[in-house]
């Protein structure tokens, strides 16, 4: 039963309500709160609450889930006030160049003060999905204390806690149904944290501890996965054998996602036997992941269980062309892949014969920093792709060199692409055919894709790509930008370009005050703004905080830095006024 | 929530030269400066360098933080996995040789246990804390060509200098030995 926090409105009778607003809406509160709580997409639930102030707090009340992008736009309290009857929270914390170092460690983001408001306002919380957030064993243990319903949570790129944190929420969490540590940094103790899924504990349906390094209690494991008849995900680490691999499958067959554990054990014929006969069992399989350390000649017991996968993630396993297009021969039905470069150009056309299906492709760099004849894959693999799968609109490529011709015939074989990322890896690469920029490369992505929301840009690129972006992008709402451009007016051309353009990510480039100043009457309209190693001064910074006050504008400084320059700079809108929580290399102008 | 370093640095994949500055976020800015070109009105590229270097240079792209925009997590899994160490591994009476990968395994008594497997042949992690008393002892042929006896030196050190395992009996082990004690004895008569 729903225990809701009951309204205090004046409740006027049905009658009365159609007589006094005639013209406006006639519902009762109760029906428009049942027919806006239909409503599941944030956009219409943002429209519908700007109808009018009975729309409006239809909305409030039947809103169960919110997503908040930057945890620093909002606060806690705020939010609780507005939205009384939430069940799940997603909160984002740092901005997204902090995966690559380049916001230093305490920084904030912490969720703690959020859990502490939560317990008060919202004891039925269920879910909690957090980003690039830092998360205590203490937060996790308080956590699991205080929300008796609590069912699910999942961590992405968060740091501060350790497996003490997990056997918190394994052992108090008693109707938990989803444990998902992705790409964390985790302090691994000790393996005791599965052992504190209480006997009587059946629940789990999404079980992921792939990042951990350590051995986990593999009997543990094995009852939880016994007893949890409704489990669906199940990712391990690289601790896990073969062997063990095998006997968790006889015991899941049910399973949808798999993330293997390490595929490279000494395997005798009965149990190679035994292992493809457990994936020919699991007949919901639709994603496979893990294969951390394979031995290729063992990827044909994947074989039967190919067939109805729609998600391949082998990026951390770096095979070569011949065994992903042995692999691939039999995966017809794949969506989304994720590969490491290791399987080079030829890899790729197995790609484009094999999957034409293929909405999703990501290759990742096996080794980003080595140098002259590193392989890899190139602009004739890419080409290739296109050519095979002409569904593709998602695509992240890390190469060494690119040409502006094989962008463009890329995009015309793939016109959809709703997210581009291109990665060419030696800062300020030309095309390497004709020693000329790479604008043409982007501006016949913008030009080509109308749907385009997501674009990442590389390689030697003149104001011309900005240009290019401002007048074509109109649907772009996320870009980053890493050593490109040549004045202020390219980003001023984006500025003023592209109505939809939420989040913009910049670092190394001629970008200074002007451009940061051209932006003053858009960033409200947009999530944020990181300009980082440009030519920003902190005078800039400080007229643009001065001229817009409902701006958190943001300097991280470091020591031994020039005291006018503001290197890292961080933008963002919010209600909640300046930090309260910032380090002292934070400065809040 | 103010919090002291709790470690993790450790962990953290560096970019740059061993012995740099602890945090790569307070490496001196001139090293990112040197990152920044910029692009003059005749379309040519000029480098605004501490070092004159170019933009392109192995040590440039060494050192700029957070590039390419890999996330640290991947960057430790890939490098880990470059390393495929895969050794012959012969055992006295086999008909067949196997491979094994000494990368897969974090100790001796971890590749004892592989050995143990592999050959079927029991008390090899005996051997390595007793060899004087077993049936069987491993051996490796190192970078020079010396064959050694396994466990003697640590672990990460005999993963880089092994290039093939053998499992000698115990008996044949003794015979060799012998064999060299004579060759030394010659040579010594010869000088």
């Amino acid at each position: 039963m729903e225990c809701c926090n009951k309204r205090r409105m004046m409740k006027e009778s049905p009658e009365s309500n159609f007589m006094n607003r005639r013209g406006s809406s006639c519902f009762p509160d109760e029906v428009l709160e049942r027919v806006i709580g239909m409503l599941k997409s944030r956009k219409d639930r943002s429209s519908v609450s700007l109808v009018c102030k009975e729309w409006y707090n239809a909305e409030r009340w039947s809103r169960r889930n919110v997503f908040i992008g930057n945890c620093y736009s909002v606060s806690p309290e705020i939010l609780t006030r507005r939205f009384p009857n939430i069940r799940s929270v997603t909160l984002k914390g740092k901005p997204r160049f902090s995966d690559f170092n380049l916001v230093p460690a305490n920084w904030g983001a912490d969720i703690h003060f959020w859990l502490v408001v939560f317990a008060e306002k919202y004891p039925f919380l269920e879910e909690l999905r957090l980003k690039r957030m830092t998360v205590s064993d203490e937060s996790l243990k308080f956590l699991a204390r205080s929300f008796p319903n609590f069912k699910a949570i999942s961590l992405q790129n968060c740091d501060g806690f350790s497996t003490d944190g997990l056997a918190a929420i394994a052992a108090d969490c008693k109707n938990l149904t989803e444990l998902d540590i992705q790409e964390n940094v985790i302090d691994d103790k000790n393996d005791n944290w599965l052992t504190c899924f209480p006997e009587s504990f059946t629940s789990l349906e999404v079980l992921n501890f792939s990042i951990l390094h350590n051995d986990v209690n593999f009997d543990a494991l094995e009852k939880l996965v016994t007893r949890c008849k409704s489990l669906k995900t199940l990712k391990l680490n690289k601790s896990i054998t073969l062997e063990q691999l095998q006997r968790l499958l006889f015991r899941a067959p049910q399973l949808c996602e798999l993330g293997t554990g390490s595929f490279s054990q000494e395997l005798t014929t009965q149990q190679y036997s035994e292992l493809e006969s457990a994936f020919s069992n699991c007949k919901n399989l639709n994603t496979l992941s893990g294969l951390w350390v394979v031995t290729p000649q063992y990827l044909p017991v994947l074989y039967p269980a190919c067939a109805n996968l729609t998600f391949l993630n082998f990026s951390y396993a770096p095979l070569d062309s011949d065994d992903i297009a042995k692999l691939l021969v039999h995966c017809a039905n794949i969506r989304r892949l994720w590969v490491v470069d290791t399987i080079e150009d030829k890899g790729l056309e197995a790609v484009g014969t094999h999957c034409p299906l293929l909405e999703e492709l990501r290759v990742f760099p096996a080794d980003p920093f080595a140098e002259g004849d590193a392989r890899g894959v190139t602009d004739s693999g890419f080409i290739a792709v296109s050519q095979g799968c002409r569904n593709l609109h998602y695509v992240l490529y890390f190469c060494r060199h690119m040409t502006n011709a094989a962008v463009a015939t890329v995009v015309q074989n793939c016109p959809d692409f709703t997210h581009f990322r291109l990665c060419i890896m030696n800062p300020g690469q030309p095309d390497y055919r004709t020693s000329e920029p790479m604008d043409e490369a982007f501006g016949a992505v913008v030009k080509t894709c109308s749907k385009l929301q997501r674009l990442a840009i590389s390689g030697l690129l003149t104001d011309l790509t900005f240009e290019y972006i401002g007048k074509y992008a109109k649907n772009l709402e996320t870009l980053s930008v890493a050593f490109a451009g040549s004045s202020d007016w390219g980003m001023q051309c984006v500025l003023e370009g592209c109505p939809k353009l939420r989040k913009l990510e910049i670092r190394d480039c001629p970008f200074g005050n002007a451009a940061l100043l051209s932006g003053l009457e858009k960033y409200e309209s947009m999530r944020s703004l990181w300009m980082s190693d440009c030519k920003v001064t902190m005078n800039g910074c400080r007229l643009l905080a001065k001229e817009m006050p409902r701006l958190n504008v943001e300097v991280i400084k470091e020591d031994g830095s020039d005291d006018s320059q503001a290197e890292r700079v961080y933008v963002y809108r919010s209600v909640a006024g300046p930090r309260r929580d910032a380090p002292p290399f934070v400065l809040t102008l | 929530m103010a919090r002291e370093g709790l470690g993790f640095e450790i962990t953290e994949l560096r970019l740059g030269l061993p012995g740099e500055p602890k945090s790569l976020v307070s490496t001196n800015k001139n090293e990112k400066k040197r990152m920044f070109s910029e692009i003059d009105d005749n379309g040519e590229k000029e480098k605004k360098s501490n070092t004159g270097g170019n933009l392109k240079t192995t040590e440039s792209k060494a050192q700029v933080v957070g590039w390419p925009p890999v996330c640290s997590y991947r960057k430790k899994n890939s490098m880990n996995e470059a390393t495929k160490m895969y050794v012959k591994v012969s055992m006295d009476g086999a008909p067949f040789l196997r491979k094994i990968d000494l990368g897969m395994h974090k100790g001796y008594s971890e590749l004892a246990l592989a050995l143990e497997k592999l050959f079927g042949c029991y008390g090899m992690g005996e051997a390595l804390k007793d060899p004087e008393n077993c049936e069987h002892v491993p051996i490796y042929e190192d970078k020079e060509g010396d064959w050694m006896l396994v466990g003697d030196v640590p672990w990460e050190m005999f993963m880089e200098s092994c290039k093939r395992l053998r499992i000698m009996k115990r008996s044949d082990a003794w015979q060799i030995e012998k064999t060299y004690i004579e060759i030394d004895e010659i040579k010594e008569k010869n000088v």
